[in-house]
This record gives C-alpha cells, structure tokens and sequence, in this order.
C-alpha cells in the first residue's frame, strides 16, 4: 500500500500542494488527472522523494524519508516527464541502468525483454540520442520495466511511478504503454500513473485521482471520478468530450477490451457520464 | 502488440553489440601500452645511457656505473613514475568532472582547482623567501608543490562549501561559482607576478607551463600514494556516475546517493588534480582529450571509462614527457607546451572525423 497523509509542497513561497492525503493500493491502476498546473507532478516528485515537503509518504508501511536510496530503488522505479541523457549511451546501456548493482550486466535478459514489451526489440544498439521523442520515452519505460521486473518480489509488491508515460507517444504505442502498466498491475504490481488523457484513464484505470489547483477533488473508481459536473468544474468540458468519454467506456466493457477490474462493479459506461 | 510479432521482432534483433566487453579487454591492451612506452621512455633521454646496454650489463652480471645507475634510479625512474602518476590523475579527475556535471568539456581548470593550485604555488615562488626560516627550513624545496596542494584544496572546499545548501550541491552554482573563483584567484595571481623580480618571474613561468623536471623520490613519496588512493576510490564511482547521466532525479531513483557521489567527486579531483599540479604545473589537455578519446572508441561507461582514462592518460604523459626532454635535447621544453600541440590538434580532428558523433 502506497499512503501519503498532508502532504503541502512549495516551490518558493508558493504552495502548489495543498495538504494532500492519498493511498494507492498495489494490484491496481491509479491514474491521477487534472489540468496543466494542478499539481499532479508534483504530487509524484513528493510521493518520490524528490521535492522537500510535508507530511508522511509511506511505501508498504514504511515511511520512504527513513528507506536509503537503494532500497527505495528495489521497491518502486520512476518515470520522469522529460529526460535528457548526457552522453552517447547506447538504448540497451540505457536499459540496463535499471537493473540492480548485484545483477550481472552481461546478462541482458531482462533489459531485452523489457525493450521488447514496449516495441523496441531490435533497438538495442541503436544511439539513444538518434531516437524521436516516442522512441527516447519508451526506452526509459524499459528502463523502468527492468527495474522492477517482477511486480511481487517475496510477497512485497513493487511499484512503478510513471509521470505521464504517453505524453509523446502515437495512438498505437499509447496502447500498448498502457497495457504495459495494466497487466503490471494485474501481476500484483502497484502503479501510479499522471495521465492526461482521459479516454485511456477510462479504459485503463481502477481507481482516479482528481487534482484541481493544488488539492484534491475527487477520488474513486473512473465511472464516479470521471463524472460530467466533475470535469465540466475543473475542465472546459464540452458535448464532443462528453460523447468521447462515454464511447471510451464502452470500448472498456466490450469484448477484448483492457480493462475488467477484480472488486469493481461492471462499468456503467455512458450512465456514469451522463448520471 | 500482437505477440506473434513480438516473438518474430525477437528472433530478429541481433545480440546486442557489446561495448562493455570490448571496453574491458581494452583494460589489457592499455595495460600493454602503458608498460612498453615506459620501458622505453627509460632509455631515453639528455645523457647517453641506453637501455640496451644496461640490459647486456643485468644479463650478463656486469656491474652498472655510477653515472648508469644514478640516470636510471635517482633520473629516469622517478620521473617516469611521476609521469605515469600525474597523466592517470588528471585524465581520471577530468573524467570524474565530465561525469559531474554531464557534459564531455568539464574539466578541473573548470572548477578552479588549477587557478588554485597556480596561485599557492605563485604565492610561494614570490613570497616564500619572506617566510620565516623555521617554515622554510620544516618544507624545504617543498614549498611550492605543498602551497600549490593548498592552494588547490583551499579553493575546491570554498566552492563545494557556496555551492551546497541545506545538503544539496547544486552543479550548476559550482561551475558559475568556479568561473567567479578563478577569475578572482587569476587576478591574485596578476597581483603576485607584478610583484615579482626576474627571476622569479622565470620560474613561475616554468612552472605555470608543466613541468616533470623536478622529480625525486621524495616528491612521489607524498605525491603518489594520494594520486594512487585517490584513483582507487574514484574506481567506485563509475556505475553512479552512468546514473548521473540520465540527471539527479533520475539517478536517485535508481538508488544512488547522489549527494554522497557528488561530494565523492569533488573530493577525489580536489585530492588527485591537487596532488598532480602541485608536482607538475600546469598540465593542459589530459584531461578533456583522454576521456573524449576513449568515449568515442569504447563507449562512455564509466565503469570502464575511469581506469581505461588512468591508463591511457599514464601513456600519453610519458610520451610528451620523452618528447619534451629530447626534442630540444639538452635543454627541455617544459611538457605543457607538448601537450597543447600534441592535444590541440588531436581533439580537433577527432571533432571534425566523428562530427555525428560528437554532436550526440
């Protein structure tokens, strides 16, 4: 279990996080949403240790500040928004940052694997600056995936930090970074995910967090949290959105589609919109 | 993705071209080189004692004389090792700042290390005679790679201390700050020159511009176990080094301390970079072209960067040194000149052949 009690971070004199409290539980997707300068970033850099604040983040009852970095490191791996790489590395040396100290780095099965699970296999001695902006993204979810490759380690999940992994991506590569993260959760794995789009939260998320100027709005299962008045208050929402998020809904319930949450209720696709 | 394509795309790909091997054995080869060159830069020099023939003589039990055994032992063989000793720390310190701040033109003359060095060491060639003679008797002809060792730990511990708040270095004050600290330690330095007679303006001069003429035994007593210790701890850095490269955030994700390699860093190029200065002078290049060098051909892992930088910065010094000693023979040139013509031009061909490259 992922917990955050009273959170409050500042950039300056500014507060930008207003006293948040959050749990996420592992086995589940949590995507947090909201609009540009809500506060969903840094939500994640407090709830990664990488902005100073307030208040008490714990990761399997453990408060993080008293956990060293290494073994943070075991427990969870972190996806920034942007990365930038300062020398020529290879994307398979790229990959294969994620894997642990202990671990042999010629052996490459991992680092292969996860590349091949966000469709780069073939990638991996190509020169990581060479890549387009999708590509670059991609690699460092690879670099991620390896870091904590298996979701459960001795019954302790391990966790997957992703600050808005399909930001740059084509609708396909979209998908399938989604899935990515889906079938992590579904193998035990906790996963907490900015995203921004709200037709693959929909279809992908189990339980959403809904930010607005630095606070918490709303949070709950995607058919109560991804609600008209909620959006129509902190988004401009219109009647074509509408109708988006209510085909989304669908698409989640239809046959082969991503996404049937254990607990859950059947999704009430279009009624909870337009509820 | 359907997994059919992802087993066909596994099939496929090629295994992945290893850098890293290849990097490794790259630890032999250099070892190899490094040993030959300094085979040979023994029977090289001003007087004419050749290797062959002190070989014949250690054959064949003739004793050596005394003109051959104080070239070789008291001459040749501490200079070579001061050699090996100066060109490893300032390739690894100018590969530890390239790593530090993530950028492939870092170096310890970036951070004011060498403006400090030459400032304790212009301060003691021009005002050491005024020192009093206790102090000056305790150091002996120490006094000015000493004060240079000073000079530089002085000012690497004043800008870690400027740039570290509440725990936190911030890499980019410490280069703005490092600017400002030199400047200001240049202009001591003017200060001092304007000062200065003629002949101390001589051997500051010589000593601004590198030099191994001055070494002995007693200089790579205390010169190399600091070089030495320095390196092997620097040896561990490599893997939070490679971290540091994707930037701080990141690096501390993957479960670096990174505040600890940070200071680690400082540390290590203050200790080594300090050490070298002070017995050689200022001693250009090494440090920016070695590292560079050896990125393009073996990748830029650190893990195998750092000893790779160690052994090919050994290699190049004693090659300029040899050069410098017999190229205007018998007078020397001081090194720092072999090194900026031989350095200059390298760096810039390398620029102009691996332009793809180098622009990544």
């Amino acid at each position: 279990m992922l917990s955050a009690r009273n959170i409050t971070a500042k950039y300056g004199r500014r507060t930008v996080l207003h006293d948040v409290s959050l749990t996420a539980r592992p086995g589940a997707l949590t995507a947090i949403i909201g609009p540009n300068g809500s506060g969903k970033t840094t939500c994640l850099k407090a709830l990664t240790g990488e902005l100073e604040h307030s208040g008490v983040v714990a990761l399997g009852g453990r408060d993080c500040i008293t956990m060293q970095p290494w073994e943070l490191a075991t427990l969870r791996a972190v996806l920034p928004q942007a990365s930038t790489l300062a020398f020529p590395f290879t994307v398979i040396e790229v990959v294969r940052m994620g894997l642990r100290s202990g671990a042999e780095a010629l052996d490459d099965t991992i680092p292969l694997a996860a590349l091949d699970r966000v469709g780069l296999a073939g990638y991996a001695n190509r020169f990581f600056q060479e890549l387009s902006g999708g590509e670059a993204q991609r690699v460092h979810l690879a670099r991620v995936l390896s870091q904590v490759w298996h979701p459960v380690v001795e019954a302790e999940p391990r966790w997957m930090f992703l600050d808005e992994p399909v930001s740059s991506l084509d609708i396909g590569h979209q998908l399938d970074v989604m899935r990515v993260a889906r079938a992590f959760a579904d193998q035990g794995g906790g996963v907490v995910a900015i995203i921004h789009d709200l037709n693959l939260t929909a279809m992908f998320a189990d339980h959403v967090i809904l930010f607005s100027k630095g606070r918490i709005l709303a949070s709950g299962p995607p058919e109560t949290v991804i609600a008209e008045e909620l959006l129509a208050e902190v988004y401009e929402i219109d009647e074509t959105v509408r109708r988006m998020l209510s085909l989304a809904f669908e698409l989640r319930s239809a046959p082969g589609g991503p996404g049937t949450h254990k607990s859950d209720k059947p999704p009430q696709s279009a009624s909870a919109i337009s509820a | 993705m359907v997994d059919a394509t992802v087993d066909a795309q596994v099939a496929r790909a090629p295994a992945p071209d290893d850098r890293l091997r290849r990097a490794r054995a790259a630890h032999l080869w250099l070892a190899i080189l490094l040993g030959v060159t300094a085979i040979f830069s023994l029977g090289v020099g001003a007087t004419d004692v050749s290797l062959q023939s002190i070989g014949l003589k250690l054959v064949t039990g003739e004793p050596l004389t005394q003109m051959e055994r104080v070239v070789l032992w008291d001459i040749r063989l501490p200079r070579l090792l001061m050699g090996i000793a100066v060109g490893a720390a300032l390739a690894v310190s100018g590969a530890l700042m390239q790593g530090l701040f993530r950028n492939p033109l870092a170096d310890p003359g970036l951070v004011g290390v060498s403006a400090g060095a030459t400032l304790g060491a212009v301060g003691a060639i021009v005002l050491g005679a005024s020192l009093p003679v206790a102090v000056l008797a305790w150091t002996g002809g120490a006094l000015v790679p000493l004060a240079a060792f000073v000079g530089a730990w002085a000012t690497m511990v004043l800008l870690y201390r400027i740039a570290t708040r509440r725990g936190q270095t911030s890499v980019a004050t410490m280069l703005l700050g490092g600017i400002a600290i030199a400047a200001l330690t240049m202009a001591l330095v003017g200060l001092l020159i304007f000062r200065a007679d003629d002949l101390q303006l001589r051997e500051l001069n010589f000593w601004q511009l590198g030099s191994l003429t001055g070494s002995s035994w007693d200089k790579l007593m205390i010169a190399g176990p600091i070089i030495l210790g320095a390196l092997l701890l620097a040896n561990r850095l490599g893997r939070g080094l490679n971290g540091l490269a994707l930037g701080e955030a990141t690096a501390s994700h993957l479960g670096f301390d990174v505040q600890q390699l940070k200071r680690w860093c400082v540390l290590l190029v203050a200790a080594a970079t300090g050490a070298a200065v002070a017995v050689s002078g200022g001693i250009g290049f090494i440090g920016i072209v070695v590292p560079h060098i050896l990125r393009l051909v073996t990748g830029p892992d650190h893990r195998t960067l750092l000893i790779n930088a160690a052994l090919l910065g050994a290699t190049l010094l004693i090659v300029a040194d040899m050069i410098s000693r017999t190229i205007i023979s018998p007078a020397e040139l001081p090194i720092g000149i072999v090194t900026a013509v031989l350095g200059g031009p390298v760096f810039l061909w390398i620029l102009l052949q691996r332009r793809n490259v180098v622009d990544l």
